[in-house]
């Protein structure tokens, strides 16, 4: 067996591949080889370690040293100085926000050290290609644990007791949905992965897919083992190329181990998995129009009752989960629900994986436990807000949410505080906005995201976010009416009560959401015409202030509407009339000096 | 019809052909249909009629149906797209950090709005929802290359770059 004397993991999720952390790993690579170190050290791809926005990232075990920021250059000194002379090289480490010293241990930043790494268990830590090394940590345990000591029975109980509810954004109990399933009429039956990840603002479950994708393939079977199903499907969303590939060599993998196919660990269950790609549709992500797109056919959704615990796919009972659902059964099964159920609210069990992004320093993925509060999220993990500006409000549950402002920062993160606060949970994409984003605009966007990503096939979605759409165009350039807003409400009520699934239905939670808590920045948009942000371009006025302006002559060269007029290095003016406000002024001056009221 | 002319991506009996192998093993499978798409459109980069025909004939699926998951699926397109495929992420992370300028950048240095391709065929312009590497937002992607952390003078440099090949 093979000994190293130390082990550097190298960071590759989505966020550090695109930050070319290959390069990276390559040099270290070649410079480990160079120097005839290669049967001491051994370099190890991972999945996402969750700092994306630090990458290219690399931590060195046994020490636990954490390198950021990575170029290929500094291969070179790490090997030379940490590998070999064993000296730590201080430019790369981290200095956390706020802090004064560089941190060393990764163990010691507050990034990681108050996370609770259950569903991320293994990212960023295994190479998600190799099956050893999911085995070595415990994989595959549970799955014959199952197999061989409890009964299907047992094992519905036990997700049951645990509390586990639905990490894609409903929060259904888990444990009840693969009851009423194992007790539906018939004998085929299927279980389906719902790994179509729309929520822009999310990248918890491509992080699973890509760093553990094994943990999804052995949750699905000890399912298959409960409900009495032998075939799986995931299906992933056509953006995340990478996560199919990993999926796919992990199924492979799998099957030649015996852990997929029939007659897993000789006991004579049969399970096995296919992957399905999507094909750029956010509807899909809802569970009746992914079963749609696995038939081949349009993604849209059907009336529910029945549920697919009935009906499902192919007309037959079907349990369909998200990805972190899944990546939770494992460790459920061999640790017990008790332990799970001790984590977390009343309410609701275990940890959450929430992306943070947006306004905040440190982006990425972090798991706490259910109840953690939103400060400790965005300011004691996420490092608060870069540039000095000031927290306006995170939005979570992306275009089916809404936005929390700064009076409930204290708020312990759950399914049922955040819904009465008037969001949801959704995904746990949490986006930070600060004192440059306009609510109004915010809102627009996301109406814009429903009507592009509305199926069609109902009126009250179809149309009527439309109609909202319009009423939030017209009050972001100027042409808000008195009785803008009650129209918004009026129209809101009417779609979520009958729109036909969950798209349309939550569609008006970002209008009624930013009406809740920041109604002045609509009063002011449609009575005063301004934009208290500063962000719709129609409402703002471009002003040169005098007193800074050097009159070089940047601005009315730039301008392509001739409304700035000065004599050089004299201070210049701009004629609101011929304004267009692009904002093309305001990009080229050096100086500062033009500003928007 | 749509601005982008034809001439570089040529579609004719040599592309059916290679579509028609690659459709194989979805013959007669009509649940393989968007499986079945997704590799005939790598053929040419987009899907013409003949290629709809010729996928509706090989799984068994009536033309119609084809059409009407060809047309609902964003990344299913019927016109042909640019040498170079630039791909703007308007997800929520980046559009609060200023997707949307570099959309106005792109209608502006090119004359085309996302949807459509440069007339000269080099490039085509689309948005897409969240690529999931918030972190790094703005993002966008030129083909297979992924650009994090993109401003203004940033994709002006991509841009130059990509107008070379």
């Amino acid at each position: 067996m093979e000994m190293y004397r130390s082990h550097v993991l190298v960071c590759a999720g989505a966020g550090c591949i695109s930050s070319d952390c290959k390069s990276v790993q390559s040099a270290l690579r070649e410079h480990i080889e160079k120097t005839g170190l290669e049967n001491e050290v051994k370099v190890v791809e991972t999945g996402c370690m969750g700092p994306c926005d630090l990458g290219p990232v690399i931590m060195i075990f046994p020490d636990g040293v954490f390198y950021r920021k990575l170029k290929p250059e500094d291969a070179v000194e790490i090997v030379n100085e940490h590998l070999i002379k064993g000296k730590v090289v201080t430019r790369l480490l981290h200095r956390p926000v706020g802090s004064e010293e560089r941190v060393a241990d990764f163990g010691q930043l507050e990034f990681f050290k108050r996370q609770t790494r259950i569903a991320l268990r293994n990212t960023g830590i295994i190479n998600p290609e190799s099956v050893e090394e999911y085995i070595a940590r415990d994989g595959y345990r549970a799955l014959g644990k199952v197999l061989s000591q409890m009964t299907p029975q047992q094992v519905i109980d036990t997700v049951k007791e645990s509390g586990l509810r639905g990490r894609g954004g409903a929060g259904f109990p888990t444990g009840m949905k693969w009851e009423f399933t194992a007790r539906a009429n018939g004998d085929t039956k299927y279980v389906v992965c719902n790994a179509d990840e729309g929520d822009p603002g999310a990248f918890m479950d491509r992080s699973i897919l890509e760093g553990d994708p094994h943990s999804v393939l052995e949750a699905m079977a000890i399912c298959g083992y409960a409900i009495r199903a032998s075939r799986g499907y995931i299906y992933v969303r056509a953006e995340y190329p990478l996560a199919v590939d990993r999926l796919e060599t992990a199924i492979n993998k799998a099957r030649e181990y015996g852990l997929l196919g029939e007659n897993i660990f000789g006991t004579g269950f049969n399970f096995d998995i296919e992957t399905r790609v999507g094909a750029g549709a956010f509807v899909c992500g809802e569970e009746t129009a992914l079963l749609a797109s696995i038939e081949g056919q349009r993604g849209e959704p059907r009336p529910k009752p029945p549920f697919p615990a009935q009906e499902g796919l192919w007309g037959k009972p079907t349990v369909i989960n998200n990805v972190e659902t899944w990546a939770n059964i494992p460790p459920i099964i061999l640790n017990g629900a008790g332990w799970f159920a001790s984590i977390g609210t009343e309410k609701s069990k275990g940890t959450k994986v929430f992306a943070l992004a947006g306004k905040v320093n440190n982006t990425g993925l972090v798991e706490v436990p259910m109840g953690t509060t939103l400060r400790e999220i965005i300011f004691d993990i996420g490092g608060g807000i870069p540039g000095g500006k000031k927290f306006k409000a995170v939005q979570t549950g992306g275009p089916s949410g809404g936005c929390i402002p700064e009076e409930y920062l204290d708020t312990p993160v759950d399914y049922d505080s955040l819904t009465k606060l008037g969001t949801i949970m959704g995904s746990g994409g949490m986006i930070i906005v600060d004192e440059d984003t306009c609510m109004v605009d915010l809102a627009k966007f996301f109406l814009e995201f429903v009507q592009e990503e509305s199926c069609g096939k109902c009126a009250p979605c179809r149309i009527g976010t439309k109609r909202m759409l319009e009423i939030l165009q017209r009050i972001t350039s100027g042409d808000g009416r008195q009785g803008d807003i009650e129209l918004l409400e009026e129209l809101s009520r009417g779609i979520k009560s009958s729109a036909l699934c969950g798209l349309g239905q939550t569609a008006p939670n970002p209008v009624l959401s930013t009406l809740r808590y920041f109604r002045h920045e609509y009063e002011a948009h449609i009575n005063d015409k301004k934009c208290p942000a500063g962000a719709c371009q129609a409402l703002l006025t471009y002003y040169i202030n005098p007193e800074t302006c050097r009159g070089c002559g940047l601005c009315s060269k730039e301008c392509p509407a001739g409304a700035i007029t000065g004599e050089k290095k004299k201070p210049h003016v701009i004629d609101p009339a011929k304004c267009i406000k692009c904002g093309s002024c305001k990009q080229k001056c050096k100086f500062g000096s033009i500003i928007t009221v | 019809m749509s601005h982008g002319c034809s001439c570089h991506a040529q579609f004719g009996r040599e592309q059916l052909e290679e579509i028609e192998k690659l459709l194989e093993p979805y013959s007669g499978q009509p649940g393989s249909l968007i499986q079945a798409l997704h590799k005939a459109q790598n053929v040419a980069g987009y899907l013409p009629r003949e290629a709809q025909v010729l996928v509706a004939e090989k799984l068994n699926v009536p033309l119609t149906r084809v059409y009407g998951v060809v047309s609902f699926y964003s990344l299913f397109t019927t016109k042909p797209k640019g040498r170079h495929k630039i791909h703007v992420c308007t997800g929520t992370a980046c559009y609060v950090r200023g997707a949307s300028r570099l959309l106005n950048q792109l209608e502006d240095q090119l004359q085309i709005k996302p949807g459509d391709t440069t007339k000269d065929g080099q490039f085509s312009v689309d948005v897409v929802r969240c690529l999931g590497a918030c972190g790094l937002g703005p993002v966008v992607t030129v083909d297979e290359d992924v650009y994090g952390r993109v401003n203004n003078g940033k994709l002006d440099d991509i841009l130059s770059k990509y107008s070379r090949e």
